[in-house]
């Protein structure tokens, strides 16, 4: 094998590079100097991200284990943006003294869990997705534990690994029994094999299932709420948005590629699950105090309308899957963002604590406003028209009464979208939360989000361009 | 059209002091009224020259290509009537709210966003973009009641929203459905309603999307059962809110229950007809009568619109132009009604502190400008020959009662009764609270209209007497608007 075709695996290999760069300055910078250590990070990773954008022949390694089409390269990009902006985000938190030595830490087990949400995606064979799975998980337990003095957050991470296990375990029972009734664990070859026999049928069950529990489907979702309450707010974040889009995206790819002949299967497991997924966490959300817990429960709701995309198997509905993504990626770090600068600067972390919110930061809650208008699907902001692509993907196969009950479902997000509006912007408090000031790199990154908020929507060439290098299937 | 509110909201943006902010809201929207004047006199110029197509001044812009969405905007007759209504109002609903002082730049910004989302709303073409622009009238509204409102105002704000956005939830579903049977006979979909109107939905289609479609619109013009967001609303708005509200959003209902629901699925608007125009006699009368038992001078006016709706949706019903044109002039002559009265209860309010009749009274004799054309208001809301109500409602009943159907006849008979009780509450009210003896003596020390309440009120009881003056150009220039679609319907 040629050297040159390593070059297939661009993306990798330059995020190994960060990587590894990073775990050098581990060794050899001190322990005070976290903000250059962030600096550095963040601007490893803006290369890596500019450097994803450029175009790469298409090709697959390793006799067919590893594949990269534009499609993974687009969806990798998406990734990208929201980690770029998630690490940004972070930054003054990382630079609090409480994380002092801690820092590089953070960067390599967040890349780490990328590395393997990069092969989950280029993934060619079960096996090498299992191994991205599982490369994308178990960094993931300890980073929810980061907040190593805390019990919430050790108790969450604890929480997180056992139940990531478990449904792992249901994944490759599912993977075996496909191996068992095809032969092989290569897509290429497994496609000719399946058919509707109830063995088969049975081992796409297992396997969604294991998938489920990543997205945080109903009914697989139980983990969400707890994990992301105690985790940090920007671990959380990444929870909510990375790991659950690039998830939702192998999610797309399998059920398009490797199941396509089970449609009539898997059209009515989404279909019960999309349901139950959007209602079940509107309706949880409706009570919740806790912000975090509010956006845990408000981000199973628009998984389940991730899945209205899915369900209607066509080319238009996978591209509006994937621009939901990127609006979503946008709105939720938006959400997440002022969270996460909230409970650092304050501690506070609850709804009612934000009243008065406008009179002293009236910048960070027009963000927020923004954001969960975006979440919740109000124009002008790009969330309006991903749920608009989204519903009428589905309504173009004929699903108008699936389509009718995830609007119902918006009615009620409108609700508590607006519970927090309404905290911020029309109740008045004796002791609203301070002035906060953030650091630049933290500014930026809401910056971008709101940009991204704002612009994905009018701009209608992102989506004609995720519509034109979707055709990698 | 939209971009002149956004400028005036970016350069309020820019601006604190309240003075300052004011100043720039009165003259974008001055700017807004002029323009909407040119393009009048540009429209009747194209039209004199002989030019016939069927929407002027078109702009189409390619949007999302592969659903074809467009950007299309256009105007014809009926749209440019309630653009020109809609610059009306909102230029008097900033001289009206020049009292505001509490974060005077925000109210301004989310006023004039409203009023954005309504001129977009009336010059799309394209479904998509109607329906977005819907979406961002209505939504600025839960923010200017729950913040700039009184008394239970978060209830209120949050009732208006939900149901709002569940209407919008159904006409997503309406449009979508149109959207998919938008070219039964294969070739590109289109959001384009000119050119959906020139084909046949297919029957079975029409008949699980226009219930949607027409509720959807519906709920916004108040359509009875769901017309109970709007009168906790309007009473809890500001008084820029409750007259942009009444005045014209509600009117994108009406507009859009006829021109979208009824027009593109003429087939089973006929089919359900009986049905709606059962809710919309109940809607009229109902109205009516709820409006004699009110104290409070917005809950009056606030039923009282329930009940003009109720007019408008039933017109849409009748399949006839003449009624049509009816249900259009009755948009704009209740837009214009309710707007000044609304204003005129805000003024008032903002000198008493009290909208309930019964402790006002002899409001005539301390503020004689404010009185006399409250009574304007009122003869004109009761229909009297000479003002705006009378030509509307005439027509809309000249059409309705060209139906040989009975059973359009009686509830021609009923609707057109309910004006008899409109009267009742009109003089009722104006009776009570402008007549009679002073019941607080603190009134007598109440200044009279101030020179910007001036502005506001002189405006709009000029323009009401106006058209019901000279309804001829407005009501040729509607009609003239209405016959193209009117044609293809009736085929």
């Amino acid at each position: 094998m040629e050297l040159a075709k390593f070059l297939i695996m661009r993306s990798e290999l330059s995020l190994l590079a960060v990587v590894l760069i990073l775990l050098v300055v581990e060794i050899f910078s001190a322990k005070s100097k976290q903000g250059a250590v962030v600096n550095l990070a963040t601007g490893l990773f803006l290369l890596h991200t500019i450097l994803g954008f450029v175009p790469v022949a298409t090709g697959q390694l390793f006799g067919g284990m590893y594949q990269h089409t534009l499609l993974t390269g687009l969806m990798k990009s998406v990734l990208n943006i929201g980690v770029l902006i998630l690490i940004m985000q972070s930054s003054g938190w990382l630079k609090q003294p409480a994380n002092k030595g801690r820092v590089s830490e953070f960067f390599l087990l967040i890349l780490s869990t990328l590395m393997g949400m990069y092969f989950m995606l280029s993934a060619g064979d079960f096996l090498m997705l299992y191994l991205g799975l599982e490369l994308a998980t178990i960094p993931l337990a300890a980073l929810v534990a980061y907040n190593l003095k805390e019990m919430k957050s050790m108790e969450a991470g604890a929480k997180f690994i056992l139940l990531a296990a478990l449904s792992s375990g249901i994944m490759l029972f599912g993977i075996s029994l496909i191996y068992g009734s095809s032969g092989s664990v290569y897509y290429a070859e497994v496609v000719g094999t399946m058919e509707m026999n109830p063995m088969q049928i049975m081992a796409m069950v297992f396997f969604l299932s294991g998938l489920g529990f990543k997205i945080s489907l109903v009914p697989f979702h139980f983990w969400t709420a707890d994990v992301y309450e105690g985790a940090p707010t920007n671990v959380a974040a990444y929870l909510s948005v990375i790991s659950k889009g690039a998830s939702t995206f192998v999610l797309l790819t399998l059920l398009f590629t490797v199941f396509k002949t089970m449609f009539d299967a898997w059209e009515v497991l989404l279909y019960a699950m999309a349901v139950l997924t959007i209602t079940l966490g509107n309706l949880f959300a409706l009570r919740q105090q806790n912000m975090q817990r509010f956006l845990a429960f408000s981000s199973i709701a628009q998984a389940g309308f991730l899945l209205l995309g899915i369900i209607s198997g066509t080319h238009y509905g996978m591209t509006t899957v994937i621009y939901f993504v990127l609006v979503y990626v946008f709105s939720n770090l938006g959400a997440f963002g002022v969270a996460a600068i909230v409970y650092n600067a304050s501690g506070k972390i609850n709804i009612e604590d934000y009243r008065g919110f406008y009179q002293t930061n009236p910048r960070l809650s027009l963000v927020m406003l923004l954001s969960l208008f975006s979440l919740a699907g109000i124009p002008p902001v790009a969330g309006f028209f991903g749920k608009f692509f989204l519903f009428a993907a589905a309504a173009e196969q004929g699903y108008y009464w699936l389509v009718i009950i995830a609007l119902l479902n918006t009615i009620i997000s409108l609700y508590y979208y607006l519970r927090v509006v309404k905290a911020m912007f029309l109740d008045r408090s004796e002791e609203p939360i301070g002035l906060i000031k953030s650091d630049v790199l933290t500014r930026v990154a809401i910056a971008v989000s709101v940009a991204g908020i704002v612009a994905a929507g009018v701009f209608s060439q992102v989506f004609d361009w995720i519509h034109l290098y979707g055709w990698g299937m | 059209m939209v971009l002149v509110p956004v400028i005036t909201m970016v350069v309020i943006a820019l601006f604190k002091e309240p003075k300052k902010v004011r100043i720039i809201a009165a003259v974008g929207m001055a700017v807004q009224l002029i323009q909407i004047l040119f393009l009048l006199v540009a429209f009747f110029a194209e039209r004199g020259a002989g030019n016939t197509s069927e929407m002027l001044f078109v702009t189409d812009v390619v949007w999302y290509k592969s659903l074809n969405i467009h950007y299309a905007v256009g105007i014809d007759g009926v749209s440019l009537s309630l653009i020109l209504l809609t610059g009306v109002v909102i230029f008097t609903g900033v001289f009206a709210s020049w009292e505001i002082e509490d974060r005077t730049q925000e109210f301004f910004i989310t006023l004039i966003l409203l009023a954005t989302g309504v001129f977009g709303f009336f010059i799309s073409l394209d479904l998509f973009t109607m329906f977005m622009f819907y979406e961002l009238a209505v939504i600025p509204m839960y923010l200017l009641i729950g913040i700039w409102g009184s008394g239970p105002k978060e209830y209120s704000a949050m009732k208006l929203t939900l149901m709002l956005m569940g209407a919008s939830a159904l006409l997503l579903v309406g449009i979508l459905g149109i959207y998919f049977n938008s070219a039964p006979g294969g070739g590109p979909l289109t959001f384009n309603f000119i050119e959906i109107s020139k084909i046949t939905i297919p029957a079975a289609a029409q008949y699980f999307f226009f219930p949607l479609t027409f509720v959807g619109f519906g709920v916004l013009a108040a359509l009875y059962p769901f017309h109970t967001w709007s009168p906790d609303g309007h009473a809890s708005a500001p008084t820029a809110v409750s007259m942009l509200h009444a005045g014209v959003l509600m009117k994108l209902g009406g507009y859009g229950a006829l021109r979208i629901a009824v027009m593109l699925m003429p087939e089973a608007a006929q089919g359900m007809a009986w049905f709606f125009i059962i809710l919309a006699t109940i809607g009229s009368l109902y109205g009516a009568l709820g409006a004699i038992a009110q104290k409070d001078l917005k809950y009056i006016n606030a039923y009282s619109s329930v009940s003009h709706l109720g007019f408008i949706l039933f017109a849409s019903l009748m399949f006839n132009q003449v009624a049509y044109e009816g249900a259009v002039l009755q948009m704009i002559s209740h837009g214009l009604i309710t707007a000044l009265f609304f204003a005129l209860i805000g003024m008032i309010y903002a000198r008493t502190h009290t909208r309930n009749i019964n402790e006002m009274g002899g409001i005539m004799k301390v503020m004689p400008v404010l009185g006399v054309a409250y009574m304007i208001a009122g003869f004109a809301s009761l229909g009297l020959p000479g003002f705006s109500a009378f030509v509307a409602e005439m027509t809309i009943f000249v059409g309705a009662f060209q139906n040989n159907d009975m059973f359009v006849r009686v509830a021609t008979i009923l609707v057109v009764s309910s004006i008899v009780v409109t009267a009742v509450y009109i003089l009722r009210a104006a009776g009570i609270m402008l007549y009679g003896q002073i019941k607080n003596k603190e009134f007598e020390l109440l200044p009279d209209a101030r020179w910007y309440d001036k502005v506001a009120v002189f405006i709009l009881v000029g323009v009401i007497t106006g058209m019901g003056m000279f309804p001829g150009w407005l009501a040729e220039m509607i009609f003239a608007g209405l016959t193209p679609m009117f044609e293809r319907m009736a085929n």
